[in-house]
């Protein structure tokens, strides 16, 4: 062997030398290394690779000339068998296990959720008996963040919708001479339903996450153990003034949602040649107050439901960098499907109650 | 310590540099130099800019004056390629150790070279095992990060910055929040890498006995001139160091105003 033997070099070398080994299977191999001008520790993982490889083919190498100052590397480096030491085991877990594993996790989190549910609700009790002790800097600024600065985004998301909705319902009503009451159409969808569920499909996209992320981070850094043991509950400290600015503000971006949906509805109409005051007049008499309340109703229930589970999947973070990144996925699908379920009780509660 | 293999052949010029963090000069033309294969602490109080001065000679950060040679070659100023082979052969220990959360150990360590080799599988994972063997860690191999103690992860994150067998080792506060026992078992390690391997270290430290056990030179930073107040061994700037600070440094004395 002449030169370097080094992480650039072995590949190849590591390829010939199998190839000559394995088509002359010698008994002994004599390496002369009086020219080796360089060895590091990839070049002794050559050469402890290649003593190996003899001796489990019931041969063996000799090594003449090896620089002293490379063979104290290889006295440090080559003591080490080429089978790595037997690991953890991790096999594959059966479907079964999967399962059970699965249903396990997902009454676990109910229990967990259960529990969180009723110590917000005694928290945010004792909050309303005792104001002095929710953190009210935090909770406005909290409310400016999920509030006002989501009003560009509700509004666009909004108008969008409901000049989709209105396109798309233009067309089959126009069969039947109905266009019109595309007007009705908009209005009882986005007052009711529509408009309620956009924002807090995008209040669980920005503020669940962020607020998962941002006590995520608290938990890694050991910010909330410092809380819990300095006598200060998280959930008062942390929960409540995040959960207060969500209920407060989800309603108010529920009204853009909704009006920023009807001026969508407005440009369609307009453009198929209704006036305005047709426009609003169908939607008049076609909405309730209590459509508008009943749907800003459901945004601040879906407002807390938002907070809530974007702060308990925060405080339930572990450890490691991806953790918090979990966290805030979690905030946004348990969000979500949250959203769908009560929405769904919604739907039964309001048909039941005539509303 | 001088049963090492040191020169005075220097593999690190530091040349009149001014360093700036955030905005404010934090290290005020200073110059020195490494020595092959020793072991060179920075030294200083909190805020002295050991760190800062780290970043800058591993070229993280620019230097708004001066330049740093390594292998006599500019790392800022070098060409993308020289650039890359200056950074194969320096390894770096970051103070939290900074091992890829993901991976196991054995994939931390193998990760440069499968990066900046075309070796097979085996082979890497060979020498990764080999790596952190060295560092008493072979049977942690298929662990996470998250799974090991503090001084552990320390210990990985020398194997790792050590994959590409670097010339030079920089470190950034080995020794912080690691119990004593463990930070004199990391310091031996520093002392039979640097003793065996040859490896030139840059340390980042102001753990007294890690100092005395491990350093050849020190150079030390004061914060209120920000510049370098004394050079030497460390007995040597214990004992007879005139610098007021350097003494109260050394001999943790509270400073009387």
């Amino acid at each position: 062997m002449t030169g370097r033997l080094d992480a650039n070099t072995i590949g190849r070398l590591w390829r010939e030398a199998q190839h000559i080994l394995d088509q002359s299977k010698p008994i002994r191999v004599v390496i002369d290394a009086s020219d080796v001008s360089y060895c590091d520790g990839a070049g002794v993982a050559f050469i402890v690779k290649l003593q190996q490889y003899q001796v489990h083919s019931g041969g063996d190498v000799t090594i003449h000339g090896l620089q002293e100052e490379f063979r104290r590397l290889l006295d440090i480096y080559g003591q080490i068998s080429i089978d790595p030491p037997p690991g953890r085991r991790r096999e594959p877990l059966s479907v079964v296990e999967q399962v059970g594993q699965a249903t396990v996790g997902v009454w676990q989190d109910v229990q967990t959720l259960l529990t969180f549910v009723g110590e917000l609700t005694v928290t945010l009790l004792r909050a309303v008996r005792h104001p002095r002790l929710v953190r009210w800097a935090d909770a406005w600024l909290i409310a400016e963040r999920a509030g006002v600065d989501a009003l560009p985004i509700i509004a666009l998301i909004g108008f969008l919708l409901g000049l989709i909705l209105a396109f798309q319902s233009a067309i089959p009503m126009r069969r039947f001479g109905a266009e019109i009451f595309v007007a009705n159409l908009i209005g009882v969808s986005m007052l009711r339903e529509m408009g309620p569920l956009i924002t807090a499909i995008i209040l669980a996209g920005r503020s669940g996450s962020a607020f998962a992320a941002e006590l995520g981070t608290m938990k890694i850094r050991e910010e909330i153990d410092a809380l819990t043991t300095m006598g200060l509950e998280p959930v008062r400290f942390l929960v409540v003034p995040r959960v207060l600015a969500a209920v407060t503000m989800t309603p108010f971006l529920a009204v853009f949602a909704n009006l920023f949906g009807l001026i969508g509805g407005a440009v369609v109409m307009r453009s198929l040649g209704f006036p305005l005051v047709s426009y609003v007049n169908q939607i008049l008499s076609a909405v309730t107050v209590r459509d508008l309340l009943g749907g800003l109703f459901k945004s601040l229930v879906y407002g807390i439901v938002v907070a809530g589970i974007g702060c308990l999947r925060g405080l339930q973070t572990t450890t490691g960098a991806s953790a918090v990144g979990q966290s805030a996925t979690s905030a946004v699908v348990s969000g979500i499907v949250l959203i769908a379920i009560v929405d769904g009780v919604f739907a039964v509660v309001f048909y039941a109650l005539g509303l | 310590m001088n049963d090492r293999r040191t020169s005075h052949e220097p593999i690190i010029q530091v040349q009149r540099v001014t360093a700036a963090y955030q905005g404010s000069v934090v290290i005020d033309d200073i110059s020195f130099e490494v020595y092959r294969g020793e072991v060179f602490v920075i030294l200083g109080g909190s805020g002295s800019g050991k760190s800062t001065l780290m970043k800058h000679m591993i070229g993280l950060y620019q230097p708004v004056g001066g330049r740093i040679l390594i292998h006599d070659e500019d790392i800022v100023t070098a060409e993308r390629e020289r650039r890359t082979t200056i950074l194969k052969s320096i390894g770096i220990m970051y103070q939290m150790g900074a091992l890829f959360g993901s991976l196991t150990l054995l994939e931390n360590v193998r990760l440069p070279l499968e990066e900046y080799t075309d070796l097979p599988l085996d082979t890497m994972n060979l020498i990764s095992r080999m790596k952190l063997k060295l560092v008493g860690l072979e049977a942690f191999l298929d662990y996470l990060p998250s799974e090991i103690s503090g001084g552990m992860q320390k210990r990985a994150a020398i194997a790792r910055a050590m994959a590409l067998d670097p010339q030079i080792l920089f470190l950034d506060e080995p020794s912080a929040g690691l119990d004593p026992i463990t930070s004199a078992e990391l310091d031996q390690l520093i002392l039979a890498l640097a003793r065996n391997l040859a490896i030139t270290f840059v340390v980042v430290t102001h753990e007294l006995p890690s100092i005395y056990a491990i350093a050849d030179r020190v150079i030390m930073l004061d914060k209120r001139v920000k510049k370098i107040v004394a050079t030497g061994g460390p007995q040597e700037l214990r004992d007879h160091s005139t610098d007021p600070w350097v003494r109260q440094f050394f001999n943790r004395e509270v400073s009387v105003q």
